[in-house]
């Protein structure tokens, strides 16, 4: 039965790295869903709120909500942007019952990319092929407040030509953090830098993960650092042939 | 300075709190105890295994007699304070020559118990689960015998060992009605304070013994 | 009020002696943690246990105060109320007189750290020593501790070789030749001293009683053979019943150090009574607030109380593991100390703590009690901001967020100024396209901030949204 889908690309992947984009777009419509892009939406309001700027967090957490106040499913490209729309917007509109209710509307209807596929679609063989030894990075958001943990490993393992080799610290923090990550840059490049020793550990080709933010602190890192280790968003490699 | 601090540090509890004194007390959640049915000798049999996990060593006797028999081998000639235990007496540690038992003078007790090799009591209770032996401080049982000496003996009988440490505060839900000290001991004193290095026996008593007698 | 971070974080960061000891310690105690959890299947009921417990106790903390009193005094015990570091070193002060006690044992406790308890006495020509022995090694080099639960976690025994030789004149350098050493000072104290003052992991309220856990046995001596104990404990830390220990004490030493059970853990109720040969004659317990109602007062950030110190959240953090204790501004560390330390001190003193977080969440997932961390760390976050708005302290900051929200909330200005940095922003590297260097008047501070550790991306070409529709384009009309 198709479903009626709408891409929450994020603005990481809108304005950075928009093949994650389209690769979600693929991979859902492969299993049959209708996938639609609402061009009103921008970001989530994650770097107003996690800066303490709660007033304009919550007038862009309005018009998010409004973008997206029709949608059936709200699919997220990352797990962070979805926990801020899934649990963080309760706090902003704790004051607002009207709004409060709409958050809570749209929390119920606001997946995460991998979540959607194994625990909504039920699905986990895309008939994606990908070559390599590839290991996995536990976005902490998704992680810890979503719980997903084996769905993309699931995920990964149904592609065929993949190799998944844990890393041992798969779920320490790679550092990003958002505006951390610029205010505290020394301590931030030297988590970044424990996790890539980890992922080098694997001998894996490629890290996967289902954050694009993780993605980007990770590659800047191993760029920084020469190495020819590659970063993937998890769609990339399930939309691989 | 305390009445005004107490009224002051009261006052403003409930402030924060907008509550008044006497105000109603919601119940605490209930307590969650959780003590599993196990026999006498799987009760031994655990305890053993956890005590020696923890580097204390276990000798199970089938009598009064063989404990004080146990207790000879392990003093191996070593001097040794005793507490005033019953359980002691009933196994006959007064006989041995080198025990210093009977000492009700504190000053005395703590210069003894300073020079002690060794340090024999009993205790009221063992923990299966955890390896810890439940110390309650009395007349009976001073709390310098198990801690000043480098080396400690406990005898116990085997049915005051206890599943876990649930089944003690079942067994003392006020501990506080029956002794004004309960020390839980898990094995030798040890520290980890440099390079996380292990290092037993660091302030209290590096080696420790507990002799279960069965069929009491 | 200071925004900037100390400037001795990049030090610490950049000190690989110091990352491996912190990183190797730390990352011991969490595998330490992880194979002790795995044994309890009922673990996450009993953390849901005990976070009810103790939201009941520190919600009807008045209650609990005034029931402690009772049962302490029903005891042979006295309770004493202090608001501040100065009434408790009063107390002391004036007992010690009274008293003519000289010299003081100590066990470790974090409640006394935090009112420099020592040198207080010091200052009248007590001696106060403290007996666990990081805190010895501590108080010797005359620092404070590194860690809640490891307080010399950042020395070497080479470190401790030339502090012992300092002061005891002693050069061993084997941790188990320098353990005795200290033994063997800290036995003669223990003979002697006058007063033995212990801080308290859990108050019971229904037996007016301390609980003290420990591993060494010097709290045991402490509270022991002195002929006054004195124990002092934050108000936070009582828990209604001694039935309630059973949680409790399979949590912390879980948590802290993934012991089932520490070696002793000591459940003292007043002084000796009659009949015993030993123990003190006189106990005391101070109940300390020194900021703690403050805290009370917050019903989202009240629940920063229910803290029972295992370190867990420290181990876990990748923070603290990076820029160590040392370089938190309080002796609370980590991600406890980076809540409880604006909350005690007021919210304009460190404004940058709160923010020295990546979020990541690890620290609320190993908390025994499950305190939500993060979710306290945001609400500080707000705190600052208001209280820098309110003070005019962020207009730059305040003004690009302002922006940042305006164009928001207008796609087609979102679009554009997307597009505008797509085409302006300097080429990439040849190779992979990312942006390796710029000019200082080209990078403003959190590009520059980024550029300092990493390569950065250059805005794609085309959006997704652009892409997007050509994309729709291709497929025709909606079917």
């Amino acid at each position: 039965m198709p479903r009626r889908v709408s891409l929450f690309v994020t603005c990481i992947v809108d304005q950075l790295f928009p093949p994650v984009g389209l690769a979600i777009a693929d991979v859902l419509e492969r299993k049959g869903c209708e996938v639609e892009f609402l061009e009103a939406q921008t970001c989530c309001a994650q770097p107003a709120f996690n800066s303490g700027y709660r007033d304009e967090a919550r007038e862009v957490a309005r018009h998010f909500i409004e973008t997206f106040r029709d949608a059936e499913y709200v699919i997220a490209a990352s797990g962070s942007c979805c926990t801020m729309v899934s649990h963080h917007y309760e706090d902003l509109f704790a004051g607002d019952a009207h709004m409060l209710k709409e958050a809570h509307r749209l929390s119920a209807r606001t997946f995460e990319f991998s979540a959607f596929l194994t625990d909504i679609l039920n699905v986990d063989d895309f008939g994606a092929r990908y070559d390599g030894v590839v290991t996995y990075h536990d976005s902490c958001h998704a992680l810890r407040e979503l719980g997903i943990k084996n769905g993309p490993r699931r995920l990964l393992s149904k592609v065929r030509g993949l190799t998944l080799k844990e890393m041992p610290a798969a779920e320490e923090c790679c550092g990003f953090g958002g505006t951390f990550s610029v205010k505290f840059a020394s301590v931030s490049g030297a988590m970044a830098r424990t996790k890539i020793d980890s992922i080098e550990s694997t001998g894996a080709g490629a890290v996967v993960s289902i954050d694009s933010s993780c993605l980007m602190q990770l590659r800047g890192a191993l760029l920084r650092a020469g190495s020819e280790i590659k970063t993937l968003h998890l769609a990339e490699v399930l939309a691989s042939r | 300075m305390n009445s005004a601090s107490r009224d002051a540090i009261l006052g403003r509890v409930r402030e924060a709190l907008h509550r008044k004194a006497g105000d109603v007390i919601e119940d605490a959640p209930p307590v969650r105890l959780d003590v599993p049915e196990l026999g006498v000798p799987a009760r031994i049999a655990g305890f053993r295994e956890r005590f020696e996990a923890l580097n204390g060593k276990v000798h199970v006797v089938s009598s009064r007699d063989g404990a004080r028999q146990a207790i000879t081998e392990i003093l191996n000639g070593r001097a040794a304070v005793a507490s005033n235990a019953r359980f002691l007496e009933e196994c006959g540690i007064g006989w041995l020559s080198s025990v210093r038992t009977g000492l009700t003078d504190r000053e005395e007790l703590k210069a003894a118990c300073a020079e002690a090799p060794v340090g024999i009591t009993s205790a009221q209770y063992a923990i299966a689960s955890t390896g810890t032996l439940a110390m309650l401080s009395s007349a009976e049982e001073p709390r310098l015998v198990s801690l000043l000496p480098p080396a400690h003996i406990a005898v116990i009988p085997a049915s005051r060992i206890l599943v876990n440490l649930d089944e003690l505060f079942e067994k003392l839900p006020l501990p506080a009605d029956v002794t004004s000290a309960l020390v839980f001991i898990s094995g030798p004193s040890r520290t980890a304070d440099i390079e996380q290095i292990l290092v037993r026996g660091v302030h209290g008593p590096g080696e420790i013994h507990v002799v279960i007698v069965e069929g009491c | 009020m200071s925004s900037s971070y100390p400037i001795q974080i990049d030090a610490t960061v950049h000190d690989p002696a110091l990352q491996k000891a912190v990183y190797t310690a730390t990352g011991r105690l969490m595998d330490m943690r992880r194979n002790a959890v795995a044994l309890v299947p009922q673990f996450e009921e009993l953390r849901n246990h005990a976070n009810a417990v103790k939201r009941h106790t520190i919600g009807h903390l008045d209650h609990y105060l005034e029931l402690v009193e009772r049962n302490v005094e029903a005891h042979g015990g006295e309770v004493v109320f202090a608001q501040d570091s100065t009434e408790v070193a009063d107390f002391i002060l004036t007992l010690a007189k009274q008293k003519g006690a000289k010299l003081f044992v100590k066990s470790k406790s974090m409640t006394t750290e935090e009112i420099h308890l020592n040198s207080r006495l010091e200052a009248h020509q007590l001696e106060a020593v403290e007996t666990d022995l990081g805190e010895y090694i501590l108080q010797l080099a005359d620092e404070r501790p590194y860690h809640i639960i490891a307080p010399a976690l950042h020395y070497t025994r080479h470190d401790v070789a030339r502090i012992f030789e300092k002061k005891l004149g002693r050069t061993e350098t084997e941790p188990s030749d320098q353990a005795m050493i200290a033994r063997a000072v800290l036995r003669q104290k223990f003979l002697d001293a006058d007063i033995g003052i212990t801080g308290a992991n859990f108050v019971i309220a229904d037996s007016g009683a301390v609980v003290v856990v420990e591993n060494e046995g010097n709290a045991r001596l402490t509270h022991s053979a002195p002929k006054i104990h004195i124990a002092i404990a934050g108000i936070e830390k009582i828990i209604p019943r001694a039935q309630d220990l059973a949680v409790f004490l399979a949590l912390l030493g879980r948590s802290a150090t993934g012991q089932a059970m520490s070696v002793y853990t000591s459940f003292v109720s007043g002084p000796r009574r009659t009949g015993e040969v030993d123990g003190p004659d006189e106990f005391y317990l101070i109940l300390l607030d020194n900021g703690r109602t403050k805290v009370l007062a917050d019903e989202a950030k009240r629940q920063s109380l229910y803290c029972i110190r295992c370190g867990a959240c420290l181990n876990h953090c990748p923070v603290y593991r990076k820029i160590g204790g040392h370089n938190y501004p309080w002796i609370y560390s980590g991600p406890i100390g980076a809540i409880l330390t604006p909350q005690f001190h007021g919210i304009d003193h460190d404004p940058w703590l709160p923010f020295a977080s990546s979020l990541c969440g690890a620290c609320a997932e190993v908390c025994p009690v499950k305190i939500d961390i993060p979710r306290v760390l945001l609400e500080l976050r707000r705190d600052v901001i208001e209280s820098k708005t309110a003070a005019g302290a962020n207009k730059l900051e305040r003004m690009v967020f302002r922006m940042w929200a305006w164009a928001m909330k207008r796609p087609h200005m979102y679009e554009r100024l997307g597009k505008m940095a797509a085409i302006g922003a300097p080429r990439g590297d040849a190779k992979t396209g990312w942006i390796k260097d710029l000019p200082g008047f080209l990078a403003p501070g959190p590009v520059a901030g980024w550029l300092q550790e990493r390569d950065l991306p250059r805005p794609a070409a085309h959006s997704f949204r652009e892409l997007w529709r050509e994309r729709q384009k291709k497929k025709g009309p909606a079917t």
